[in-house]
């Protein structure tokens, strides 16, 4: 193998979309994704046994389309890394399996990773190495968490995550509420553009005793119960729902929390470079009011393009790369599939 | 010739090696929650065994069960990947017809195989031997054992059915799960007679989930 230019091939099957990226390095040759988005959306949410045939069916096209659109035979791979967790287990185990089975039949090693390592460490594959440390907020329908990294192939400390709903699950229910089809995140986004801010919905875990005891966590279930009220009582006073401005005012207030906790973590921790990934850093006015306030603050903020920061295989494999260059051990051909690996465990 | 074989349907994890004249390796782990786990380093421990290396492979046959999805799975996504890889064919056969054929010896005549389909059902099929060879004579379904009939649920049974609901199942036969030696054979003896084999997994039940609009609708 290059050691200096390790090829590697990543599979993603924690959620709904089955993912097969390839790095060379730090350098992102494809990132092949098929979601069964629209199979869940029937069933207005993530069906997990919808997610896992979907997953067997897409498994190998996947890996074959990949490889045709990076111009890569499998035989020249020098190792394949999967997310081990956490996720759904049943969806977990399908790409487990597949990886063990590429690493088996072509005699590489299989690093078996975790998924918030992995959204961590796609922004090497486009914004250059990672700055040590790194504050990375990562916020999607599975996760919300405030993480330091101070090296993501060993070191990833939790500074705090939601205490009830994701950021993205908050999105999807308002979403719901509001009668805007699911997932919720982009039809909120869409809606709040052409609203305003007109309502003062609760800002989670913000103020006096929480700041003390959940400084950084996070908590959006009260949000959106308060959303819900407010939608009910306006149905039963007769008067018409303003769509737009309680779309807007719902999202400022989960981007107000999310932006406020995490410059004040770089601050405390020092670290000059906030890092924002998953589902939910697609969002227009969540990128707007990170990029302000760390404007102000002195951080320079990254931001993976929205491809990448949804789940794929080019995270999975960016980190890969990674575990290759700073020469970690494989992991064992008896490596599980771990639904709630904590995010501490880099590697299985 | 080297076949792969491999079936996660049942309890057991089971692989084994076929170099078309016999099988040349064979490993079963008994864990119907440790499929992620087992199936690699299993694969791994016959080829070891056996002297060969992945390359020799010439087909990979998995069972499409009917089984527990998850478990299910993890087999039929190996065999997939490997062949893949390897750039070699992959076939399926339906796992029960597998617990049949490990039943022909010791049965005669007409015979049931049911197996575990975890909340409170089980997968099953109607066969019958004759003259030495194994016939299936229903498609593979997934019942309430107390829901099939009184004369399905008294012929000879193979799998674990009987070792579940020992009451509805009477005479049970001494097969408990897949043993992909058998797998192997049976798929050798397939290929060569020209059968199609596709991979598929056997479900057999739809996701369990309502849609938006049947949720409305109730
Ligand atoms: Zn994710």
């Amino acid at each position: 193998m290059s050691a200096e230019q390790p090829l590697v091939l990543g599979i993603e099957t924690s959620c709904d979309e089955t993912g097969v990226g390839i790095v060379r390095g730090e350098t992102l040759l494809v990132d092949a994704v098929a979601s069964s988005v629209d199979d869940h959306a029937r069933f207005g949410g993530v069906v997990p046994e919808v997610a896992s045939r979907a997953h067997l069916e897409e498994m190998v096209p996947t890996i074959e389309r990949a490889c045709q659109q990076a111009g890569v035979e499998l035989r020249d791979l020098d190792a394949i890394s999967v997310t081990s967790g956490p996720g759904l287990a049943g969806s977990l185990m399908v790409g487990v399996a597949s990886a063990k089975a590429l690493a088996l039949s072509l005699g590489v090693p299989l690093y078996g990773v975790n998924h918030l390592a992995s959204h961590v460490a796609v922004d090497i594959v486009e914004h250059g190495p990672l700055p040590e440390p790194t504050m990375a907020l990562l916020v999607s329908g599975g996760h919300s968490s405030l993480l330091l990294v101070p090296d993501v192939t060993s070191d990833i400390r939790s500074l705090g995550s939601t205490i009830d709903d994701a950021a993205g699950e908050a999105f999807d229910k308002v979403a719901r509420v509001l009668g805007l089809p699911f997932p919720g995140g982009p039809y909120i986004d869409r809606a709040a553009r052409e609203g305003e801010v007109t309502i003062d919905f609760p800002r989670g875990l913000t103020t006096g005793r929480d700041m003390e005891r959940h400084r950084f966590d996070f908590s959006f279930s009260g949000l959106k119960t308060a959303v819900s009220r407010w939608v009910q009582a306006r149905e039963a006073a007769g008067e018409p729902v303003p769509v737009a401005d309680v779309a807007a005012s719902f999202q400022e207030a989960v981007v107000d929390v999310l932006t406020r906790k995490a410059v004040l973590a770089c601050k405390e921790q020092g670290a000059q470079h906030l890092q924002i990934g998953g589902g939910v850093a697609a969002n227009s006015r969540l990128r707007a009011m990170a990029q302000s306030r760390c404007d102000d603050a002195g951080i320079e903020l990254r931001v993976p393009r929205p491809g990448l920061c949804t789940d794929n295989g080019a995270m999975v494999a960016a980190l890969g790369a990674q575990m290759v260059l700073k020469g970690r051990d494989a992991s064992r051909l008896d490596l599980p599939a771990d639904s709630s690996m904590p995010v501490t465990q880099i590697q299985a | 010739m080297v076949i792969l074989a491999i079936d996660t349907s049942t309890t057991a994890i089971t692989v084994a090696l076929h170099d078309d004249s016999d099988v040349i390796a064979a490993k079963s782990h008994l864990d119907a929650r440790a499929h992620t786990e087992w199936v690699a380093p299993l694969i791994a421990a016959c080829l070891d065994e056996s002297s060969r290396v992945p390359a020799d492979l010439t087909a990979v046959a998995v069972g499409n069960g009917p089984g527990p999805f998850t478990g299910l799975r993890v087999g039929i996504v190996t065999g997939l990947t490997m062949a893949h890889t390897l750039g070699i064919p992959a076939y399926g056969i339906c796992s029960l017809d597998v617990l049949a054929e490990q039943a022909a010896p010791i049965v005669d005549g007409e015979f049931v195989v049911a197996t575990d389909a975890r909340r409170k059902e089980v997968y099953w099929s109607r066969y019958a031997v004759r003259s030495g060879s194994v016939e299936r004579l229903t498609e593979p379904a997934v019942d309430r054992p107390g829901d099939l009939p009184e004369e399905v649920r008294s012929l000879p049974t193979v799998g674990r059915g009987p070792v579940l609901y020992p009451d509805l199942f009477p005479t049970s036969v001494p097969v408990l799960d897949v043993d992909a030696a058998v797998l192997a054979r049976l798929a050798v003896t397939r290929s060569k007679a020209g059968e199609p084999m596709p991979v598929e997994p056997l479900y057999l039940r739809r996701p369990d989930a309502l849609t938006t609009a049947e949720r409305a609708a109730k």
